[in-house]
């Protein structure tokens, strides 16, 4: 008797929903003996980062703050991970986004009319995500450079431009040697909810999710794009152009990452300054992959992670415990996750020895 | 003053490059058996605070590199487990390692130092490992900066020929090939696919946490957030830079070395270009060495990828 693998014959919509659950609570385990260790007691930390994520309406508010930048790097790499293109470079599109949005809050001002001032600062984020998830598009569609490696090693550059930018010129004159631009004009503030740090990005990210799922889902181009992502030969026979096909996702990709940033500068921050991204672009790729790169799935994938991270700084400020806490049970949850993607595809099967007559075993001897 | 400079340049090229060599190595080995990984950066963080946790309680850098060793093969571990018995996504489980090994060890760089300081390990200064000058030889000019290295930059010199050797002149060496090319037929020829993928990759893994460990106890002695600044994703491309030959494995971490090394020189000569600039030089020759080997390979063919790099064997799936 022994267990092999069988392949199912279409993927297991039950075990979609049930892997990502249980691998949440996996991971709580496993962070649950991690804080033994360290000499926590887990039940508490748990309760607190609960209470200080879910426990009232500006908590909750907080948790958003955090999603709202998951939620659209989330949308973008998604769907860069739809066509096997492994952008792992969110955290790099996200800072130029800033970057972008900075420039014409900062240095537009006065030259176009107020009411276009905020419009034009995200649309500039957008353009500049997008053209920096350009640069490894391109350079995979057309020459074929691995894209993981460039993704990556652009979130550095972009990183240390931004540096550059509020540490030399951009920095403010008044700002007592502050890493950070002069604040933006609240002409380019993004509204926010009233009382809370939550702002418009948040209707940004959930209309933008809807979009995508029926443009994933029902449109020639997200098939085309999934045709891709499966099996790259016949997307070739069925003259699925990929490389532009690779270009135009990407940049979507980047676009959105860039509105993620520009939304932190205008929303949040309201000026370019030291950790204007906080490994957002990194968690993407969790929240990409848990929600199994569905656009609506990610959004609550996103408040999820946004959980942890909040729950993380409160654990920080009520217990002592390192505000990595959080990052630590991200980093767990794929584990499970993956281990369990094996039954999405394939399903155990316990097999064994067919009864063979005696005398077909001889033959075989025989012949050998 | 040329000399100086030279010897300079040299010294600081070969301490930078170290654990380049030790973590390329490790990746050349678990990439030839078929497996990617690219947990490397969280293993070699991980390797980094461990060792340098260790050493600072126990005194003893040697038993630092021991831990390194043994979380670098246990996240390794975890690796082939999701990746070998599992058949997850290669990228993805290099990921997910990445992001739990980095945040677990800001985690514990944040939870294991003294309570004098908070329990942060940043600023605490323990044990380290100190230039070994070997007399006579340290005195030639220049190349006298080989010889006044610590040991684990040392037992560089012996770990590029062993493994060049132990790889393509050794039964074991052809096994793993053979695995990595074409895992179908190393089963048929009676090697065991899973057991040679697990043992590479944690072979890999624990080179990573060597690497790590370099860092913290020889190269910047001491524990900071994010030590490693991207050189677990750099050795991804080192790889590709060597062709998955580990004697080739030498030349990248010398340019990349070598450019720390210029960096650091032109930083202390005193420049105009903003530091920011200089620092981006390691990433930006990051992307410019996988577009040239991207280049060559379409003008050769083959640069030497094992070609089931990155695919599950399933022997259901025939």
């Amino acid at each position: 008797m022994r267990i092999i693998f069988e392949k199912r014959q279409s993927i297991s919509r039950r075990a979609m929903v049930l892997v990502p659950v249980v691998s949440f609570l996996v991971s709580l385990l496993l962070g649950a003996i991690l804080l033994l260790i360290s000499g926590a007691n887990p039940f508490e930390t748990y309760a607190a980062m609960a209470r200080g994520t879910f426990g009232s309406t500006y908590n909750f508010s907080e948790t958003l703050v955090k999603a709202i930048p998951l939620m659209l790097t989330g949308l973008g790499v998604s769907i860069a991970f739809r066509m096997r293109f492994w952008n792992i470079g969110a955290e790099g599109q996200l800072t130029l986004g800033g970057v972008a949005a900075a420039w014409v809050a900062l240095y537009w001002a006065g030259r176009v009319p107020a009411f276009l001032l905020l419009p034009l600062a995200i649309l500039a984020g957008m353009v500049a995500g997008a053209l920096w998830a350009g640069v490894p598009a391109f350079l995979k569609a057309y020459l074929g450079v691995d894209e993981t490696l460039t993704t990556l090693m652009l979130n550095y550059v972009a990183i240390l431009f931004a540096a550059h930018l509020y540490y030399g010129p951009w920095r403010d004159p008044q700002g007592y040697g502050f890493p950070g631009t002069a604040q933006f004009d609240p002409s380019v503030w993004l509204p926010r909810l009233v009382g809370t740090r939550a702002h418009l990005g948040l209707i940004f990210a959930i209309v933008l999710a809807l979009a995508l799922w029926f443009v994933l889902n029902r449109t020639r181009w997200g098939f085309e794009l999934k045709i891709i992502g499966e099996n790259q030969v016949a997307a070739r026979y069925l003259g699925i152009g990929i490389a532009r096909n690779i270009v135009l996702a990407l940049l979507l990709s980047g676009a959105l990452s860039g509105l993620a940033g520009a939304c932190e500068v205008t929303g949040i921050s309201r000026r370019l300054q030291q950790g204007l991204s906080i490994g957002y672009g990194y968690t993407a790729i969790i929240v990409a992959w848990m929600a199994q790169l569905n656009p609506i799935a990610v959004l609550f994938v996103a408040i999820l992670m946004g959980a942890l991270l909040v729950g993380g700084d409160q654990v920080q400020m009520t217990m002592g415990l390192p505000a990595s806490m959080g990052l630590v049970l991200q980093g767990m949850i794929l584990f499970p996750m993956l281990a369990g993607s094996l039954f999405t595809e394939y399903r155990l099967r316990i097999v064994r020895p067919e009864k063979t007559d005696p005398l077909a075993s001889e033959t075989v001897e025989a012949a050998s | 003053m040329i000399i100086s400079l030279l010897t300079s340049v040299l010294s600081i090229t070969l301490r930078a490059g170290t654990s380049l060599v030790y973590a390329t190595v490790g990746e050349i080995y678990t990439e030839r058996s078929g497996i990617l990984n690219l947990g490397l950066e969280g293993m070699m963080l991980m390797g980094a605070v461990t060792a340098f946790a260790t050493a600072y309680y126990s005194g003893s850098v040697g038993l630092g590199l021991v831990v390194a060793l043994a979380v670098g093969a246990m996240l390794a571990a975890i690796h082939a487990f999701l990746t070998v018995t599992m058949r997850a996504n290669q990228v993805v489980s290099g990921l997910s390692i990445t992001l739990f090994g980095s945040g677990l060890a800001s985690f514990l760089g944040q939870r294991l130092g003294p309570v004098s300081n908070n329990y942060y390990l940043v600023g605490m200064v323990g044990p380290k490992f100190t230039p070994i000058r070997i007399p006579w030889l340290s005195k030639i000019p220049v190349l006298g900066a080989l010889f006044s290295q610590d040991i684990l930059t040392y037992l560089v010199y012996l770990l590029v020929p062993l493994a060049w050797f132990y790889l393509y002149k050794t039964r074991e060496g052809l096994n793993l090939r053979a695995v990595g090319e074409n895992p179908q037929t190393a089963d048929a020829m009676g090697i065991n696919v899973t057991r040679t993928r697990y043992l590479y990759t944690v072979f890999g893994g624990m080179l990573a946490g060597l690497g790590g460990a370099h860092l913290s106890l020889a190269y910047t002695p001491g524990w900071t957030e994010n030590l490693t600044g991207g050189r677990g994703w750099i050795v991804i491309a080192l790889v590709i830079f060597a062709m998955w030959n580990p004697a080739r494995a030498i030349l990248g971490a010398i340019l990349f070395g070598g450019i720390n090394a210029v960096q650091f020189r032109i930083q202390a000569a005193g420049t105009t270009i903003p530091a920011e600039f200089l620092n981006m030089l390691p990433y930006l020759l990051t992307i410019l060495v996988l577009i040239v080997m991207t280049w060559w390979e379409a003008l050769s063919k083959r640069i030497g990828a094992p070609a089931a790099l990155g695919n599950a064997y399933m022997r259901e799936d025939k």
